[in-house]
This record gives structure tokens, C-alpha cells and sequence, in this order.
């Protein structure tokens, strides 16, 4: 039993031709919160869902709690599945089902808990998430920030010991996204989890995280703390970190000179 | 999202409902009268010409079903069509001299076998065979039957209508002189 | 030139993978059906998704097929002298054909359309994966119970098509009509066999019930997870499943009419 809950090496993975990952090694030590950065589309998305053993990679090698994911039969994989949260960037809740309902899923399915006990744990997850008294409603009722916590509540449900956040900050206003990081902090420490945030908002990611990762082009350009990266000398990680609009990411689309394109006769 | 009761209520309606409805057809719109073969036995009867008659043509008395064909052969030797008839069990009480005869429903309906009652004191019981059979009216015989009486009685009476003209003229010739 | 014959030779190994797809998440289904227990429920409700919420559009539409088949089929009965066949006429219409292939119609467009949007919807909202990375087999919790249900609603939904529109038949030839109620049911009785046309009729109808539900749920299943993905997803199930309904209604019927 290593230190690293999990372990990445010589990750290969391509969509379409187009290649994801070109060769990253990554390591995510226990009980922190490690966020995985980058630009959009460079697949960190992806990355979670082959940390999950959603996907399979073309060549390399993920180890979670020292088990190859991807080489376990799938019961064993789904018994590992029941130790991993994984909270979607839409949410993913059962629109069919209350709030209550939703967080007591998974109780439901894997436990023979009594109803009693069952009732008691979710409201326990809702009162961490702040949502207690919504225990009601619908997912249709909710706002975006109210429908991710509740999906953290009930990502939290089994006491997990692995937790993945899929761009939990995007499209939140300043209150929720304040909310919505203290819990990533606070729910990391209260319960001993390990966790993984993926996302772009550099602020706030940062400033809970306690290892970073910055992934672009398939490949991984910078890793450190929290303070290490900011003062990480590579002009891509800077171009990232401060938003700057043209640097080792073009601002202009690949196209002919500006000259050759207005002197061309239009086809007719 | 409905509770659970009210849906598994509505189900079992459903499933009651389908099931009166697949009675229904059974009953009323097949006339289906048992899900079982009936007891019953089986009598013979050979015809000339079967006509139209099918297996399961129904088999009745006095208009009455009380059974059904059950097979139709062709005896190799006398060329003659033999009709298994197969007749419920509660009508024991058949004279072995009784009369079978195909007859048609309706104008333009199906075949079906019509045993007219004797007055033997034996009775038809499994494997008796039905002597007595008319074979069915087939169209074109009787056509041909009817062509062939027209005929006949034309020839007749054009030959009563020459003698009683020649009568006629001859008193006519009488009187007129 | 050769370019066109790539396409087409594209075209169809797409069309074979598909097929291949579609009985892979077949046998999951079926042969990997799990307890009985947590399933059963599920089942339950999509039969009241599926059959109990179909029963209005059934109803009505039976009735008014009932009705026209026995109006129109009086009027040229009557000609021959024959208005008294008119029981017969629409039972086996309805029992032989109509029945199975209308009921299976209208339940592609309004169940089959439904399932196959709502598992597109909750595999673009992310639903099924989470309940993947919940350890809980999706196949088993959503897919399996609408597939069970469609197949067993349609042959249910087929026996009540028959009897309202049987009885559609009836108040417009006796009571509208003026036919002889007892000539009408005692001719229906001694023209309609049950094992020949009902029976065959509702085997007919478990086959439709098959069909349909595998292609919307296979549909939906490997649905794009846009909104225009949806949208042709559903398209493609009341297509393909109207398509495949008419097919095997002929072939059905050319084997049935042979005796088996």
C-alpha cells in the first residue's frame, strides 16, 4: 500500500486519430487535493473517465490503490467503482428522483442498510452540502450550484475513498463557486479523501489545491504546488495561469497571410 | 413520479383488463366453445364427391352442431372419398342406419355434413361406418342434368303440338268447305 | 468513382457494426438479467410508462378503426346481399391484421418515441454515467426494465385494440345500421377461429412488441448525446421500427397462412 492512491505512468490515449495523450505521468497522493489544469479540450475530462476505468488507454498504465484498472474483471472493477465519487460537470442527478432520493441511491443499491439508518446518513451528506432543507425538491427545481452539491452529497454517499471533480466551478456566480470550493476543502479534510479537481478557473483551484498538474497538448508542461507554479518559468504555463490572449497558444486560426487572402480574386 | 402503488394498481388493471379482453374474443367473437379436444368417437361415412368440405367442416343433426370432420382420405380401391367424422360424446344415441349428406350453408357458405336420423334400434359407436351417404351437388352436374331434362321435354312436346295442329287443320278444312 | 464505392463499402460495414451493437446490448439484456427482486419494480413501471399510458391513444383509435372498417365494409357487402358477413369481415380484419399492425404502429410512435428520447436524455445529461461510476450496471437499471416492458405491453395493448374496435364494429352495423345483433356475433362465432386468427394475431404482436422495443432502446442507447442527436435518434426509432413492423407482418402472415 504506496502512498499514491493513484498512479499514471506513460499514458497514451487518442480520439478520432487525434492524439489526447502523448506519454504523462501523473501520481495522486492520498489525502490531497490535486487539480489537473489546462486549457479546454486537452482532455481532462478524459482523463477522469480513464482514471475510472471508463475508457481504455492505447498504450500505459493506470493504477488505482495499486490495481490495474483496466486489467480487473468487472466485478471487481465495480467493487472498486464503489470506493470513487465522481461528480459530473452537469451534474448528472436523476431528474426523475427528489434530492433525498438522489444521495440515498447509492445507499440504496449497495447497502442493506434499514431506512432509518438510510434516512439518517442523507440527511448527514445534505446537512455537509448545506442543503438539508431541499431534501424535497426536484432536480428540475434546483440552480446549477444547488444541483452540484447535492451531486457531491450524494458522491460522498458510500464515504469514498478516491473523488473526482469535472470542471465543478464552470458557469457559477462568485457566491457559489466560494461555496463550492470551501466544500471541496472541507469535505477533503472532514473525511480523509483523497481528491482530483479538473478544471480551468485558476483562482480558486489554486487556491485549495495542494499539487498541481498542467496539462496541454496531450502533454504534462508543469507540476509543483501551489506556489511553485506560479513562478514556473515556461511561457505556456504563464500564458495560462494569466489569461494572457496570444503567446505559445495563437490567438490567430492557422490561415494564408492576411495579404495573399485580399488580393485573391473572389471565385465566382 | 406516481408512488409505487398507484402504478403497480394500475398495471394489474391493465394486465386484468387485457386478460377480459383476450376472454372476450375467445368467447364471444370465436365462439370458442373448450380450450380441449372433446371427448367424443369417430365414425366413417365414404362419398362420391366431397365438394367443398374441409377438415373441421362441422358436422350437424337437424341443423344442430354435435361434432366435426376430423380427416378426409381417398380409399385407393372404390375411389371413393372417406370422411372421418369425429361426434361428441354426449350423443351417444345415433341409428346405425341413419343418412349422411353434404349439404351447403347458405347460398354461397361452406360444406358441412348433415346426418338425417333412421329408426335402427343399433346405435353409430367408434369406428361404425355410415352406409347410407348423398354426395354433394356439384354446379355443373346439375346444370348439366337441367340442360339435359329441357331437352328431352322439348323434343316430347314438339311432337304433341304437330299431331293436335294437323287435328286442327283437318276440322278446319271441314268446316270451312 | 472508386471514391463512391468506398463510401458504400463504408457505409455498410457501419450498418454490420451497428447490427453487431445491437445484439451485443441485446444478450446483455436478456442474458444477464439479474435479481429478480430489485428488477421486477423497475419493470412494473415502465409497463405503466409503456402499456398503461398508451391505453388512450389505443382506445379511441381502435374504436374509430372499428367503426370505419364496419361502415365502409357494409356499404359494398351490401351490394352482394351480403351485409350480413359484416361481423366476420371486420373480426378477421382486425384479429388477423389490423390489430398487431396498427396497435404496433401507434405504440413506435408514442412508447417506443419515448423511451428511445428519454434514455438519449439521460445519457446526455450524464445520468447513466454517473450511475456507472456508482457501480451500478445501467444496462441492468434502465435499458433492461423498458425492454421487458415494451414486450410485454404490446400483446396487452393488442387484445384491447381488438375488443374496442370489434365493439366500434358493433354499434355501427346493429346499432346504427340496423343489422340483427344475433346474426352478426353467431356469424363472427362460426367464421373466427381463436387458435387460427386470434391467436395467431397476438403472436404477431409479441413478435411487433420485440421489435420495437429493441430498436428504441438500442436507438437510444447509442444516441449522440446533443440535442440533435436526440431528435434523429427518435426519428430513427418510429422509422425503422414502422419499416420492420410492415416487413414482418408480411412474412408473418405469408407462414401463417401456409398453416406453420
Amino acid at each position: 500500500m504506496g502512498d499514491n492512491l493513484v498512479e499514471i505512468t506513460n499514458l497514451h490515449f487518442q480520439r478520432n486519430g487525434r492524439p489526447i495523450f502523448d506519454g504523462v505521468d501523473l501520481v495522486i497522493p492520498r489525502g490531497k487535493v490535486i487539480a489537473i489544469m489546462g486549457p479546454s479540450g486537452t482532455g481532462k475530462t478524459t482523463l477522469l473517465r480513464l482514471i475510472g476505468g471508463q475508457l481504455r488507454p492505447m498504450a500505459g498504465q493506470v493504477k488505482v490503490a495499486d490495481q490495474n484498472i483496466h486489467q480487473l474483471s468487472p466485478s471487481k472493477l465495480y467493487t472498486l467503482r464503489k470506493k470513487m465519487g465522481m461528480l459530473f460537470q452537469s451534474g448528472g442527478l436523476f431528474t426523475h428522483l427528489t434530492v433525498f432520493e438522489n444521495v440515498a441511491f447509492p445507499l440504496r443499491e449497495h447497502t442493506q442498510l434499514s431506512e432509518a439508518m438510510i434516512r439518517t446518513l442523507v440527511l448527514m451528506k445534505l446537512q455537509m452540502v448545506g442543503l438539508r432543507g431541499a431534501r424535497d425538491l426536484m432536480p428540475s427545481e434546483l440552480s446549477g450550484g444547488m444541483a452540484r452539491r447535492v451531486a457531491l452529497a450524494r458522491a460522498i454517499a458510500l464515504d469514498p475513498a478516491l473523488i473526482m471533480y469535472d470542471e465543478p466551478l464552470s458557469g457559477q456566480d462568485p457566491i457559489s463557486m466560494g461555496v463550492l470550493i470551501k466544500l471541496i476543502r472541507t469535505v477533503n479534510d472532514l473525511l480523509g479523501l483523497t481528491s482530483i479537481i479538473v478544471s480551468h478557473d485558476v483562482q480558486e483551484t489554486l487556491s485549495i489545491a495542494d499539487y498541481v498538474y498542467v496539462i496541454a497538448d496531450g502533454k504534462l508542461i508543469g507540476k509543483g504546488t501551489a506556489s511553485d507554479i506560479k513562478q514556473d518559468q515556461s511561457n505556456h504555463v504563464q500564458q495560462f495561469l494569466q489569461g494572457l490572449p496570444d503567446g505559445p497558444v495563437p490567438f490567430h486560426f492557422p490561415a494564408v497571410s492576411w495579404e495573399q487572402d485580399l488580393m485573391r480574386a473572389p471565385k465566382s | 413520479m406516481l408512488s409505487q402503488r398507484t402504478i403497480e394498481t394500475s398495471v394489474g388493471l391493465f394486465l386484468l383488463a387485457a386478460i377480459g379482453a383476450l376472454l372476450v374474443l375467445a368467447f364471444k367473437v370465436s365462439g370458442l366453445t373448450s380450450f380441449f379436444k372433446t371427448e367424443g368417437y369417430n365414425v366413417t361415412a365414404s362419398f362420391d364427391d366431397i365438394g367443398q368440405l374441409k377438415v373441421r367442416a362441422a358436422v350437424k343433426i337437424s341443423g344442430v352442431t354435435i361434432g366435426e370432420v376430423s380427416a378426409i382420405q381417398l380409399d385407393p380401391t372404390t375411389y371413393k372419398a372417406v370422411v372421418t367424422l369425429h361426434i361428441h360424446s354426449n350423443m351417444k344415441d345415433i341409428p346405425d342406419d341413419s343418412s349422411a349428406a353434404i349439404l351447403t350453408a347458405g347460398l354461397l357458405g361452406d360444406n358441412y355434413i348433415e346426418i338425417s336420423p333412421m329408426y335402427s334400434k343399433t346405435f353409430l359407436k367408434n369406428g361404425s361406418d355410415i352406409e347410407d351417404t348423398n354426395a354433394a351437388m356439384i354446379l355443373e352436374k346439375l346444370i348439366g342434368q337441367f340442360l339435359f331434362k329441357i331437352g328431352n321435354n322439348s323434343s316430347d312436346s314438339s311432337a304433341t303440338n304437330s299431331n293436335d295442329k294437323s287435328v286442327e287443320k283437318k276440322k278446319s278444312i271441314s268446316k270451312g268447305e | 468513382m472508386i471514391d463512391r464505392i468506398a463510401l458504400l463499402g463504408r457505409f455498410s460495414l457501419e450498418v454490420i457494426r451497428d447490427y453487431g451493437k445491437a445484439g451485443q446490448l441485446l444478450w446483455q439484456v436478456i442474458f444477464r438479467f439479474p435479481q429478480f427482486r430489485k428488477g421486477f419494480p423497475l419493470v412494473l413501471q415502465q409497463i405503466y410508462a409503456e402499456g398503461v399510458l398508451s391505453l388512450i391513444i389505443i382506445i379511441v383509435s381502435s374504436l374509430f378503426i372499428g367503426m370505419v372498417v364496419a361502415l365502409q365494409g357494409y356499404h359494398t357487402l351490401a351490394k352482394f346481399g351480403a351485409s350480413a358477413e359484416l361481423g366476420p369481415l371486420v373480426a378477421l380484419s382486425v384479429a388477423r391484421e389490423l390489430g398487431p399492425v396498427v396497435t404496433a404502429l401507434l405504440f413506435a410512435g408514442r412508447a417506443g418515441s419515448a423511451v428511445t428520447a428519454e434514455i438519449g436524455l439521460m445519457k446526455a445529461t450524464e445520468q447513466l454515467s454517473s450511475m456507472e461510476m456508482m457501480a451500478v450496471n445501467p444496462i441492468h437499471r434502465v435499458i433492461s426494465p423498458r425492454l421487458w416492458g415494451g414486450f410485454i405491453s404490446m400483446p396487452l395493448l393488442t387484445m384491447i385494440f381488438n375488443v374496442t374496435a370489434i365493439y366500434g364494429a358493433y354499434l355501427v352495423g346493429v346499432k346504427w345500421l340496423g343489422l340483427d345483433a344475433g346474426v352478426f356475433w353467431s356469424n363472427m362465432q362460426s367464421s373466427v377461429d381463436f387458435h387460427l386468427d386470434v391467436m395467431n394475431g397476438i403472436i404477431k404482436s409479441t413478435v411487433f412488441g420485440f421489435v420495437i422495443a429493441w430498436i428504441s432502446v438500442y436507438q437510444g442507447y447509442f444516441a449522440e448525446p446533443t440535442s440533435a442527436g436526440i431528435a434523429s435518434a427518435t426519428t430513427r426509432t418510429v422509422v425503422y421500427s414502422s419499416l420492420a413492423i410492415l416487413g414482418l407482418d408480411f412474412v408473418l402472415t405469408a407462414m401463417m397462412i401456409g398453416g406453420w
